[in-house]
């Protein structure tokens, strides 16, 4: 066997995961793989890269699976970064390392430039699919436990019959509860596609893949082959069916997440006008372009960090939460000192002035920033996902909703505990009172304002996660906050609260009754006719306040 | 009848009704029967461009007969307005008959390529031009009633009711969007041959048109005029001023509400049948919550609650639009329109006409009460009339 | 005599204010009078929205215009003439597009106007070149059932974006279910229909194809992508075919990162997805989704590489991505001159003459040409997403070698089309129905 000791050490120290063990998983795929070593030799197998082609390319991660090769760990993994360089006129293919040293893919030696004429290795999704079931065998032995796991995900996606040796090297040494579960599974995937399995072997498979009860174990149920035996197909059928029936069950706490998240945004981005139009009867037609303004903070302070501070990447949003507060309170502040004032009692007057205020914000920014989608990147603990039962919860959905009910909460206690929230709900509740009362109500005035824009500003900085970052992302909220604000009821957060939840909800439960576009005008029609019943929303003020 | 549309007629009114008049008939005949390299002949491009603010100019004065005089600020005009011009395409859609790209005979085109086989039942009808000059007036006006049913009965007034009115076109902007309504999608109804046998393209047509245009903006003036000058319009202009003491003075606020909303939104119907063969495109764009905001402003601009005004702001807002998105200025226009919303709002809240009426009233006030009796002989309304 | 006819008689009588009426007419009608060109001079109208909600895609296109008329110019103009370009602002507005088009063409009188993106400003604009007789170039990739006298096509036709990239998915990936979703407007039903037929013609059945439709700009997509993870789960290889547009595409696709839908498991093939969409989102998550387009900025051909330099020296920016319309404006435009040189004419109606047979290198190493149904033929480029934003070109294996597929107005696969055809050359008429033998829509 080819074995280059010090070759192999000085490349294997690089791979930070695989480690120690990878020797181990070598020698054990080539051991009991049962596929015979092919002809062609190792090095033929890696000049193939520099065919150009993806069938050569998806031959050469075939045999180098199979190889037991110490190189070929290397070689793949590198090929999926985009790290596998080849060069066409010599044959010649290199391994440009994650410390950009370069080395010679075929022997391992180390070369000390890449030839000009060497391009990365073109990739595409069928020979991606070859590298993950290839990397899937090569890592299931791997220290890390989340790797053992991928790793057993991505064999039971691909139950490629070679796999099933390492598995069941791995199931004897694994120690880790979900990682025998994953392996398990993995493997009675395997077996249930190995034509030349036992039916009780074949049985026991379809039992453990029903035991794991998701989409995926549905997926390979379906995908079996006509030509399997009819206990084997029975047993499948039961288990698919039993299987679909609990997905139901969970496809309704699906829509009810779904409803909550939409909910949080709804909230957030509603909140800020439910405290200028609830509390100062404001009608802000420029709080969507406050939005706008927060998420274009958080591009600039990404942008700044990316290019100064690129390891403090992923505390950008927790550096943008207090400037998009600052920065769009400022801005509601002045606005509110040059333009709102003149016009309280007018509140009709006040929309018109705060639209064409909207107009020159969004095409100010579009002047500074260009017309394009900026790009703002989902810091790591945003990206992702994680399984709850049989529903996914993404991070950045999670996240979003836990700020919305901190951001009420901090808002809802501001009211209660502060001398500006006593003040303020003084002001609400009658205005010329409270003025004889000693309170200053144009600062309180200009004060709320800047709260209000404020607490857009900071929506901006949690819907730049999910959304464009374009002048256009305030107009896409505004009549949806305006709906949460009027259906809530003005002058209450509570009602602001209740209204964000029962739309979100209400949307996502009819969305895959009557399609998006048409439970999106149900919505708007039942917003309409309940106006009509509540002219004044959930939670209505009550008093003298109220007509004038 | 006569007497009832012209009783109210100040000198101003009159003088602005023959202006229209006069543009209504001088511009197409300059553009139809003067020579080319004329000095005075107006061309084409301009009769349509003019015809488009004469259409607004309708629309802005069915906003204004609700904002200026009920105190109802409609965010919602421009669905009456889009919902007219979609009656009005329906028929020059059926108008086309086998000269569509297909060649289908009942079908518009957008049908025939999305597969439908027969014609859905509610572009029944609009072949005939009576029937569709019936809906520009009826649908937006039953559109109207209902919603102004539901909502001056159940009380919801100013801020309230603006939002809602903006849901409803945000509504039906969605809905008109969806191809499977039947009213061409996003791409609208467009392409259109010719009306009541004329081809729209005709110099000849787009005259006429014009000239229509002219006459409706000079009749629903007289309309409105004649319904705020009318007993009617007192009792509306007291609702504006205050709302809950009209009812207590016994009037039946919701009727007189839903009555003026549902004539302005049949007003804006007939401007939206206007414009769509001037512009020879509808399309849900028109629906746009922007589009309805745009129009109140016009109204603002020109002065709420003069009538006049608002088919002045209508034309001025309007021609500074084309004027502002040609040339080095293209790319502020939003600036120049968002700033005439703010700067309108604060300085001139009553408006051009508004302002300049208060200035002259002023003016006479200091002048009358220096020499009353020159003053009242130069100005020809205060001359006393011999007739009667 | 009432007091109310008195009133208006008296009214009419007020010279002063009649004089000051008419004199505001006249000062308002002079500024709308033509302004005449120079005669050294050829105007070329640019009617691409620069604020609103298209802002977003058209900005570029205006960009890439006054780039290649300051480059021409710099080449001694056009039958030695300078060009002069004619920037107006259609504000996403779709009646203000009809009403600038006018504009241009009556008084500003371009030769030339290059200009729309969606199809609605398109159909909006259409009826003023045709009654007023100029020509129109679209760079956009559009839905097709369209050729028009006056307007040159040289984005794609369906056939030439949509049918190969579903050709790759079924031939690479093996894919047997798909999911077709869209954004509700026109573009995406017409090819939805057009691929749903096709696919059905491949012996897909119609359990296999779910097609889903959300508004503009629709920004919440949980429910969509699970239903797609959910469709996709049949044990079927299934792969989306997304006809959704502009701003919604970057909520859409970072829901499918988030949501963990690898390209490697349900790969999204999109249709209006360019470098420029993609400039917005973080790519690494979306690495092996895929798009067709006949251009990309990664393709190498000296050309491209010279007319990526020019772009960025042109913007300042060494930034600024190139995209397919931009690269539809570069061929239009040159296959105009060089039809002007061939006409030895800027008169729209010879011009119109001329274009047809006119051939031009575009920037991936073919040579494209006006066909006598108004489109062009281009090369299809199947691209995978990478982590920088850019495109890896996965099909064909060479670009540069690319087979160029004719554009065809009519789509095969669509009930009303199938029989007609586009021919501006022979038979005159852009919607001739080959078994009737009539040439639809002319009467009148």
């Amino acid at each position: 066997m080819f074995f280059n000791s010090d070759v192999s050490r000085r490349i294997v120290g690089r791979i930070k995961r695989a480690g120690a063990i990878l020797a181990l998983s070598v020698t054990i795929c080539s051991g009991w793989s049962g596929v015979p070593a092919h002809a062609a030799s190792f090095e033929d197998d890696v000049a193939l890269f520099a065919a150009r082609s993806f069938a050569d390319s998806e031959t050469a991660v075939s045999h180098l699976q199979v190889s037991g090769n110490p190189l070929a760990y290397p070689i793949i993994s590198a090929l999926k970064d985009g790290r596998l360089y080849a060069d066409e006129d010599s044959k010649k293919v290199f391994i440009k390392g994650t410390d950009s040293k370069i080395v010679d893919a075929a022997n391992g030696q180390s070369v000390a430039t890449l030839p000009d004429s060497a391009s990365p290795v073109r990739l595409n999704n069928r020979l991606r699919r070859t590298i993950d079931a290839a990397l899937g065998s090569l890592t299931l032995l791997s220290p890390d436990v989340a790797v053992r796991i991928q790793a057993a995900q991505s064999v039971f996606k691909n139950h490629e019959e070679s796999s099933l040796a390492p598995l069941d090297a791995a199931l004897r040494n694994e120690t880790n509860d979900t990682a025998r579960k994953a392996l398990a599974a993995a493997r009675a995937a395997v077996v249930l596609f190995k034509t030349d399995a036992s039916e009780a072997d074949k049985l026991d498979a379809v039992a453990t893949i029903k035991a794991r009860g998701d989409q995926d174990a549905l997926a390979l149920l379906s995908g079996l082959p006509g030509d399997a035996s009819p206990a084997v197909t029975r047993a499948a059928t039961a288990a698919m069916t039993s299987i679909k029936g609990n997905l139901a069950l969970w496809s309704t706490v699906q829509n009810a997440w779904y409803g909550l998240s939409l909910g949080s945004v709804l909230l957030l981005a509603a909140i800020g006008l439910a405290i200028t139009f609830g509390v100062m009867g404001v009608i802000n037609m420029a709080h969507g372009e406050m939005v706008m303004v927060g998420a274009y903070t958080t591009f600039v302070v990404q942008e700044t960090i990316r290019t100064s501070y690129p390891a403090a990447f992923d505390y950008s949003l927790l550096i943008a939460v207090p400037l998009a507060f600052v920065v769009a309170g400022a801005i509601g502040v002045s606005i509110e000192r040059t333009i709102i004032r003149f016009l309280y009692g007018r509140p009709l007057e006040t929309l018109l002035a705060t639209w064409g205020l909207s107009l020159i914000l969004q095409q100010a920014v579009r002047t500074i920033f260009g017309p394009n989608n900026r790009e703002v990147g989902n810091p790591s603990w945003m990206s992702g996902a994680f399984d709850l039962g049989q529903i996914t919860i993404t991070y950045n959905r999670l996240w979003i909703l836990c700020f919305a009910l901190t951001v009420f909460v901090i808002l809802l206690a501001m009211l209660r505990f502060t001398r500006l929230g006593l003040e303020m709900r003084a002001v609400t509740q009658n205005r010329r009172m409270a003025a004889s009362m000693g309170i200053a109500t144009s600062r309180v005035d200009a004060l709320t304002f800047g709260l209000g824009s404020g607490i857009a500003g900071v929506a901006g900085v949690a819907l730049s996660q999910i959304d464009n970052v374009s002048p256009n992302l305030g107009q896409s909220y505004i009549i949806d906050s305006f709906m949460v604000v009027v259906f809530g009821g003005v002058g209450n957060l509570w009602g602001t609260l209740i209204g964000a939840f029962t739309l979100g909800i209400a949307n996502k439960f009819l969305e895959p009754v009557a399609g998006a576009v048409l439970g999106k005008i149900a919505i708007l029609v039942l917003i309409i006719l309940f106006i009509q019943k509540r002219p004044r929303g959930l939670f209505a003020l009550k008093g003298r306040a109220v007509d004038a | 009848m006569p007497h009832i549309l012209t009783r109210s007629l100040d000198r101003r009114a009159t003088i602005f009704l023959a202006i229209v008049a006069t543009v209504g008939v001088l511009l197409p005949l300059s553009n139809l029967l003067l020579p080319d390299t004329s000095m005075l002949h107006v061309p084409t491009y301009l009769m349509t461009l003019f015809g488009k603010y004469v259409c607004y100019a309708v629309l802005a004065l069915s906003i204004d007969l609700i904002w200026g005089y009920c105190g109802i600020l409609s965010l919602g005009h421009g669905a009456f307005f889009a919902l007219g011009g979609y009656a009005m395409g329906m028929y020059l859609m059926r108008q086309i008959g086998t000269r569509g790209v297909y060649a289908d005979p009942v079908l518009p085109d957008f049908m025939v390529f999305l597969n439908w086989k027969s014609l859905p039942w509610y572009w029944q009808g609009f072949d005939m031009f009576w029937f569709a000059a019936l809906m520009v007036v009826l649908v937006p006006g039953l559109l109207a009633f209902c919603f102004g049913w539901l909502a001056f009965r159940s009380r919801v007034t100013g801020v309230y009711l603006s939002i809602i009115t903006q849901a409803m076109t945000y509504a039906l902007l969605l809905g008109f969007f969806r191809n499977d309504f039947g009213f061409g999608g996003n791409n609208g109804l467009t392409d259109f041959k010719d009306i009541l046998g004329f081809n729209v393209q005709a110099e000849g047509t787009r005259a006429a048109l014009f000239a229509l245009s002219c006459l409706a903006l000079a009749i629903s003036f007289l309309i409105c005029r004649a319904v705020v000058g009318s007993k009617l319009g007192k009792v509306l202009i007291a609702i504006r001023d205050a709302e809950s003491r009209t009812r207590f003075l016994g009037y039946r606020v919701e009727s007189y509400k839903l009555f003026v909303f549902t004539l302005s939104a049949c007003i804006a119907g007939i401007a939206g049948a206007l414009y769509v063969p001037q512009v020879g495109i509808i399309n849900p764009g028109e629906f746009a919550p922007g589009n309805s905001i745009e129009a109140v402003i016009w109204v603002a601009v020109g002065g709420r609650g003069t009538l006049i005004g608002a088919a002045l702001g209508a034309v001025a807002v309007n021609y500074a639009k084309t004027v502002f998105t040609s040339g080095v200025l293209a790319p502020y226009w939003l600036f120049m329109l968002g700033a005439l919303f703010v700067l309108v709002t604060l300085l001139l809240p009553k408006g051009i006409v508004g302002t300049w009426n208060a200035w002259r009233d002023a003016r006479q006030a200091t002048s009358l009460s220096e020499d009353a009796r020159s003053a009242a002989f130069e100005d020809g309304a205060v001359k006393p009339h011999m007739a009667e | 005599m009432t007091r109310s006819t008195m009133s208006l008689s008296s009214g009419l009588l007020s010279r002063r204010s009649w004089l000051a009426a008419v004199a505001g007419l006249c000062l308002g009608l002079s500024a709308f009078t033509p302004a005449n060109a120079a005669d050294d001079t050829i105007k070329i109208g640019i009617l691409h929205s620069l604020s609103g909600t298209m802002a977003i895609s058209e900005t570029t296109l205006k960009d890439v215009m006054l780039m290649l008329i300051d480059e021409q110019n710099k080449k001694g103009g056009v039958l030695g003439k300078k060009l002069e370009a004619v920037v107006v602002d259609p504000a996403s507005n779709w009646p203000l597009f009809a009403e600038k088009a006018r504009e241009l063409i009556t008084k500003d009188k371009v030769s030339v106007v290059f200009g729309c993106w969606t199809s609605v400003s398109r159909k909006s604009v259409l009826p003023v070149f045709k009654e007023l007789d100029s020509i129109l170039f679209y760079p956009v990739q559009y839905e097709g059932e369209e050729s028009e006298r006056n307007v040159f096509y040289t984005g794609a036709a369906p056939n030439q974006q949509a049918i190969p990239a579903v050709d790759y998915l079924m031939k690479e990936e093996k894919v047997k279910r798909w999911v077709l979703a869209g954004t509700d407007y026109v573009y995406p039903r017409t090819t939805n229909k057009i691929l749903e037929a096709y696919l059905k013609s491949k012996g897909v059945s119609q359990d296999d194809i779910m097609i889903n439709y959300t508004p503009f700009g629709h920004s919440d997509w949980q429910t969509i992508v699970s239903d797609i993870k959910k469709f996709g789960s049949a044990g079927k290889k299934t792969a989306v075919v997304s006809t959704i547009n502009g701003d919604a595409n970057v909520p859409f696709y970072k829901e499918l990162g988030n949501q963990g839908i690898k390209a490697t498991d349900i790969p999204v093939v999109a249709f209006s997805v360019g470098e420029e969409e993609l400039a917005g989102i973080d790519t690494k998550p979306l690495v092996g989704h895929l798009a067709a387009w006949n251009y990309f900025e990664s393709i190498k051909t000296p050309a491209n590489t010279a007319f990526i330099k020019e772009w960025h020296a042109f913007t300042k920016n060494p930034k600024r991505t190139t995209n397919d319309p931009m690269e539809a404006h570069y061929i239009g435009f040159h296959m105009w001159v060089k039809a002007v040189e061939k006409a030895k004419s800027f008169d729209p109606d010879k011009v119109i003459e001329a274009l047809p047979g006119i051939k031009q290198a575009n920037l991936t190493g073919g040579v494209s040409e006006m066909l006598p149904n108004h489109h062009i033929t281009k090369p299809v480029f199947i691209g995978e997403i990478q982590g920088d934003g850019q495109f890896n070109v996965v099909s064909p294996d060479d670009p540069t070698k690319a087979r160029l597929v004719p554009g065809d107005a009519w789509s095969d696969y669509l009930e009303g089309s199938k029989d007609l055809e586009a021919d501006w050359v022979t038979l005159k008429c852009g919607n001739y129905n080959k078994i009737t033998k009539k040439c639809g829509g002319q009467g009148s």
